[in-house]
């Protein structure tokens, strides 16, 4: 059981009084330097710092190394590992449950865009209030090293040959798929995961987080495009990108005062400020996001950073016009209609 | 000639997507509106338009609602289907047809009647020329209404009814009836026998469909989200959420306490369910074979998880696609057994559609208390058929939210809980919902190994620890099922042991076989598995138990066996599968036909019948095309 603050205890808080502590979870059992146990922790730091309540966030997963990871972050919160490539279906009816909840939601290339892609476009379409994390590393490692879908073309791993298919960009599905918030990174900067996090969390919809992460242990050949060595010289990264949370005090280093700053506001309220780079590139413009991606795979280059961020639209619970009570709270003199009903029910019978 | 009064069938052939059912609803109400039983039953095609399709309607004074195989009054306006129909009319029957078609009519043992049905209709000014031809099917029944004495009030009524009080398809339509009946006064003369007059035994009830009754009833059930895929014959239980779950749980702030999401497919409908069930919600889905297979794994991992959902399963004939239109009770074993590993089903049957709308709201009770998938198995002709039934009734007991635990209840306990512990000794454990703002109120749940207080474990000991328990799980539930519903006869030894939608096929066989064979039976429906003690108890009390159902291989009957084999010589399969809804007819052959060949059991005589059934009349030849017969 994870532990409630001690009193008196001298670790440092958050402004809800919680320590980092409240946020992780069991000990890890993926493979030591996977590129997941480091998204979680920067989850874990990501919603410490959002001073995010855990019993206001639930975790979901399919199954796959990946989907195995919401048991190593925030024990406090509800969790609900599902089925192989299911994982947007159960967090879509259980969000449901609690309109004031927030879907973390982690799976895989695998889970995602080979038996799931079904589950997973649909999911984007119906803009679910949830961070979707796809921890992609293009194999599959809990069956011990077979293609993903996101494998690229050539890639020659142990006992399956040469990849003969062209790979999946998940980026590029959900952005076609109508997603709101699309971003990537890459496992081995921590910071940008963290901040994406932040901003994904911060955005009311669907907010897909594209991680590449390293399989140390099926695919890491320097030459693979999932491994830390391509990803550290191939990293492209769009802008920077600092995330201000509206409860701490805003701290701009001076470089993103001189004007080079562009503002996306989040649905909460809270703004990101992006660099631009040389590239002037424009997170809300989707034919300009939708170019980067098709540019980026012709170059070979992992593009990181939000991507796109749709200008706000209602979450999926948002446009069902629910009561204010969450649906799971609420009793039988709001569920069963009066029994005077029967009879009208009846008279509408031939 | 002798009247034939209030007790005979029609059939009425047309093409699929013609809009004949306006009209063969109209007729059907009509004579309900008299007060006389009657019961409709679409044969139709799995076809948008053009394929032929046939209604049939039963008057029976005596109330008798199962599918009749023979059709004395044969009306047809397809001329795909003209000549099969007209061969179907018996002798003495009345044939009634569009005299547009132009084919050799070589009978003089029945009434032929042609109806100018174009030259009426183009003659009405009232009626555009883009409506001419569905209501043109309007003209049929005035015709018929004027032939066999429909009173055009009753008429008027079902109009009334159907188009919701707008005044102008009512009068557009009702001018067609009319013009029908007027033409037919003048023009035809009575050659038939076939009557109906005024009763008064459809007073207090209502027509309903089952698939509206298990929306409605699962409304009053407060049912919370429902997530679905279109596939007939299930779709309109979804869409009849749709359209009650507005009308019914309207309130002021003009806020929704529900959800209904169309889901890309049955994987994610069954995916959402379980997830909106495991928050919380009473959620449910509803299907039919096809769709139900698509949700196998997911049912498993809800059984094994432990979260609440109601399924709806519409039953067609399979297997895979195969005969998407018609009715059968073939997902049975499926269903019982569904899911990889040891696994349970708490499969509720509903008979007729006054359960259907039951079962909507005691589903949800049964799924939240077992904390487990409920399967509601209907069928076709339940669901999709129109039948005379009680009016629903407001449910008689309060919810059963089962066993959840809130802020308040896991403060009293100090967090002192486990998602699995069986803590009361029933074998279902105490849950807590997300949003519980508890800070030890959450757990994970996983269709993986875990223990007692939910964490992933690969233990032995605890992985078999549970699966008893979860065992035990369906002993505790069986107190809350439906239990059997037994129609005694005095004196019988013969058993009956049916499920479904037979029943109104079943109890007009037990008459007959009472009247004629001299054959006495006992007639137990089940209407929930897992089998509880009223079944064992029924099997013990009989010699001989025919279990009848509509599906091949006798699945209740495998069932059975399986559950009392020291009974399996004495319970006897009557089994067939075609599609078409029972028919009485059919229940007493096929009951006569093994009720003569008697095994013999090995150890002792007494086994086989005695004397009195030797006295029991068998019908010579159990005819093999007599289900197969709606042309």
């Amino acid at each position: 059981m994870s532990a409630l603050p001690m009193a008196g205890a001298p670790a440092a808080t958050n402004t809800i009084g919680l320590t980092k502590h409240d946020y992780r979870g069991a000990p890890t059992t993926l493979c030591a330097g996977c590129g997941h146990n480091s998204i979680s922790n920067q989850i874990v730091a990501a919603m410490y710092e959002l001073n995010v309540l855990p019993e206001d966030v639930v975790k979901f997963s399919g199954i796959g190394c990946s989907s195995k990871s919401p048991t190593y972050f925030m024990n406090r919160s509800f969790g609900f590992n599902s089925l192989h490539g299911r994982m947007p279906s159960i967090a879509t009816g259980a969000l449901f449950g609690d309109h004031t909840l927030k879907g973390i939601g982690v799976s895989g290339d695998g889970d995602s865009v080979s038996i799931g892609m079904g589950q997973f476009k649909h999911v984007m379409r119906r803009n679910l209030n949830m961070v979707y994390i796809v921890e992609n590393n293009g194999v599959y490692g809990l069956t011990k090293g077979q293609f993903s879908a996101t494998a690229e073309v050539g890639l020659e791993l142990k006992r399956q040959g040469v990849n003969p298919y062209m790979p999946i960009d998940i980026c590029m599905e959900a952005i076609i798929s109508n997603a709101t918030f699309i971003a990537r990174s890459f496992a081995g900067n921590a910071k940008q995961v963290k901040e994406l996090v932040k901003a994904a969390f911060s955005h009311r919809g669907i907010a897909v987080l594209d991680i590449i992460s390293p399989c140390v242990t099926f695919n890491n050949a320097d030459s693979a495009h999932h491994s830390y060595a391509w990803g550290r010289d191939h990293e492209e990264p769009l802008h920077d990108l600092t995330y201000i949370a509206p409860r701490e005090e805003i701290m701009l280093d001076k470089e993103l005062e001189e004007g080079e700053v562009r503002e996306v506001t989040m649905h909460d309220g809270s703004i990101i400020l992006l660099k631009n780079l040389d590239k002037g590139y424009d997170p809300t413009n989707r034919f300009e996001a939708v170019r980067a991606l098709e540019e980026a795979q012709r170059n070979n280059w992992l593009i990181t950073g939000l991507i796109y961020k749709a200008p706000e639209k209602p979450a999926l619970v948002d446009s069902y016009n629910l009561v204010d009570t969450p649906l799971n709270r609420l009793a039988e003199f709001d569920l069963r209609p009066a029994p005077e009903m029967i009879n009208k029910v009846n008279a509408l019978m031939f | 000639m002798t009247k034939a009064i209030n007790d005979f069938s029609i059939i009425i052939g047309t093409k699929n997507g013609s809009g004949s059912s306006t009209a063969n609803n109209t007729i059907l109400r009509s004579i309900f509106k008299m007060g006389i039983p009657v019961s409709g039953k679409n044969l139709f095609p799995s076809n948008i338009q053009g394929l032929p399709t046939w209604y049939t309607i039963r008057v029976s004074k005596d109330g008798y609602l199962g599918r009749r195989e023979e059709q004395d009054i044969v009306i047809t306006l397809n001329p795909d289907s003209f000549m099969r129909d007209l061969a179907s009319v018996p002798p003495g029957g009345a044939f009634f047809y569009a005299d547009d078609i132009k084919l050799p009519i070589s009978r003089a043992d029945i009434a032929i009647y042609p109806m100018p049905i174009k030259k009426l209709i183009k003659d009405d000014a009232n009626i555009p020329g883009n409506f001419r031809e569905l209501v043109g099917n309007m003209i049929y029944v005035g015709v018929l209404a004027q032939m066999i004495g429909i009173d055009l009030d009753a008429v008027h009524a079902a109009l009334e009814f159907h188009f919701k009080g707008k005044q102008k398809p009512i009068d557009m339509n009702f001018g067609a009836v009319k013009a029908g009946a007027e033409w037919a006064k003048a023009n035809l003369e009575k050659k038939d026998s076939f009557h109906v007059e005024p009763m008064n035994k459809t007073e207090g009830l209502i027509m309903a469909d089952g698939n509206t009754a298990a929306a409605i009833g699962s409304v009053f059930g407060g049912a919370q989200f429902v997530a679905w895929y279109p596939i007939t014959p299930a779709t309109s239980i979804a869409e009849g959420m749709n359209e009650y779950l507005p009308m019914l749980r309207k309130r002021e702030d003009g806020k929704h306490t529900y959800a209904v999401v169309q889901a890309e497919d049955e994987l994610a409908a069954i995916g959402m369910a379980i997830g909106a069930g495991w928050s919380g919600l009473r959620a449910m889905t509803s299907t039919s074979g096809p769709g139900l297979s698509l949700m196998t794994e997911f049912v498993g991992l809800a059984y094994y998880a432990e979260v609440p959902v109601v399924i709806w399963d519409v039953q067609r004939i399979g297997p895979s696609t195969g005969l998407p239109t018609r009715t059968s009770q073939a997902d049975l074993s499926f269903v019982a057994e569904i899911g990889h590993g040891d696994s349970d089903s708490i499969i509720l049957l509903p008979g007729d559609v006054n359960e259907c709308f039951d079962f909507g709201w005691q589903s949800f009770d049964i799924a939240e208390r077992a904390q487990a998938p409920v399967f509601v198995l209907s069928d076709l002709d339940i669901g999709m058929n129109q039948w005379m039934s009680r009016p629903f009734e407001y449910p008689k007991t309060p919810m059963d939210r089962g066993k959840v635990l809130w802020e308040k209840d896991l403060e009293e306990l100090k967090g002192n809980w486990g998602r699995y512990l069986d803590k009361d000794g029933d074998a279902i454990a105490y849950r807590t919902l997300p949003g519980n703002k508890y800070p030890l109120s959450s757990y994970f749940t996983r269709g993986t190994g875990h223990d007692e207080h939910a964490k992933y474990t690969e233990d032995s000991t605890m992985f078999v620890r549970n699966m008893d328990r979860l065992k035990r799980k369906y002993e505790t539930i069986k107190q809350y099922l439906p239990k059997p519903i037994l129609h005694a006869t005095k004196g019988a030894e013969v058993g009956i042991l049916a499920y479904g939608s037979t029943e109104a096929a079943i109890n007009e066989a037990r008459v007959r076989l009472e009247r004629d064979h001299n054959m006495k039976t006992d007639f137990l429906r089940v209407r929930a598995l897992p089998l509880t003690q009223e079944v064992d108890e029924f099997i013990a009390k009989h010699d001989r138990i025919y279990v009848v159902e509509m599906n091949r291989d006798g699945q209740m009957h495998q069932r059975l066996t399986l559950a009392h084999p020291e009974s399996a010589m004495k319970l006897i399969s009557v089994a067939y599968g075609d599609g078409l809804p029972a028919s009485a007819r059919w229940v007493r052959e096929g009951i006569l036909a093994k009720h003569t060949n008697v095994p013999v059991s090995k150890p002792a005589a007494k086994a086989t019948p005695t004397k009195k059934k030797t006295s029991v009349k068998q019908t010579k030849t159990v005819s093999k095309n007599s289900r197969k017969g709606v042309k």
